[in-house]
């Protein structure tokens, strides 16, 4: 068993065209390392020094991260991390 | 060039009158690869701004499993402008992650007269493109 974590078109240049692939850790943080030794780059894309990126929304399961604790929400075997870009933007 | 029916067209347009003075956000998902905009799904702007919008990330999320289900993609991402010109900001510019889709742009300024262009926004690079509305 291990976390599946969805990834988004525009970041499949990081996962050689994966739309999902699979890591493991306690918390999403750990996670972000953990996918980052098979996968480097992506956790620059996903985090910077103040957290999560506003770019990116997370999901673990059905729910935006960013309600839960954010990267240390808990993460457990069996569970669905969804990575989808931000779709965001105006006029200033 | 964004090919467009025409039902679709007005419903993006009403939408942005609708939530005027507001900025108007939403999507029209198609057949993967098919570049065929068919299902206009119209979202909540989470921001109920005047100059900025952001799709709802609950709502992005149950649309997003849906056209995964549907093998569907967004064709077509529109927003509105209020108060300045239907052409992408730098904020709009930023954010732009789908290099498949139209961006498209509503300018509701003028009460009267509804302006409506359409993008595509790759790496950074915004290159206008012709709209045909068809029956």
């Amino acid at each position: 068993m291990a976390i599946e974590v969805r990834i988004p078109t525009i970041l499949r240049t990081y996962t050689d065209g994966a739309k999902q692939v699979e890591g493991s850790g306690a918390t999403l943080a750990e996670l972000l390392v953990d996918l980052e030794q098979r996968h480097g780059g992506l956790r620059e894309r996903l985090v910077d020094d103040g957290g999560l990126r506003r770019f990116v929304n997370v999901y673990l399961n059905d729910e935006d991260v960013r309600f839960l604790a954010g990267l240390d929400t808990p993460v457990k075997d069996g569970d669905t991390v969804t990575v989808l870009p931000a779709v965001a933007g105006g006029a200033l | 060039m964004l090919e467009i029916p025409k039902d679709l067209y007005d419903k993006i347009v009403a939408h942005a009158r609708a939530d005027h003075p507001d900025e108007a956000c939403g999507l029209i998902a198609g057949p993967v690869g098919s570049d065929r905009p068919q299902r206009f799904i119209p979202m909540t702007n989470a921001a109920r701004s005047p100059t900025f919008y952001e799709f709802d990330s609950t709502e992005q999320f149950q649309v997003w499993q849906e056209m995964d289900d549907h093998d569907e993609e967004p064709v077509v991402i529109y927003h509105s402008h209020t108060a300045t010109e239907a052409y992408p900001s730098r904020t709009d510019v930023s954010y732009a992650s789908e290099p498949g889709a139209h961006y498209v742009l509503v300018c509701t300024r003028d009460p009267e007269h509804s302006e409506f262009r359409s993008y595509r926004i790759t790496d950074g690079q915004v290159t206008e493109e012709p709209v045909t509305v068809v029956e």
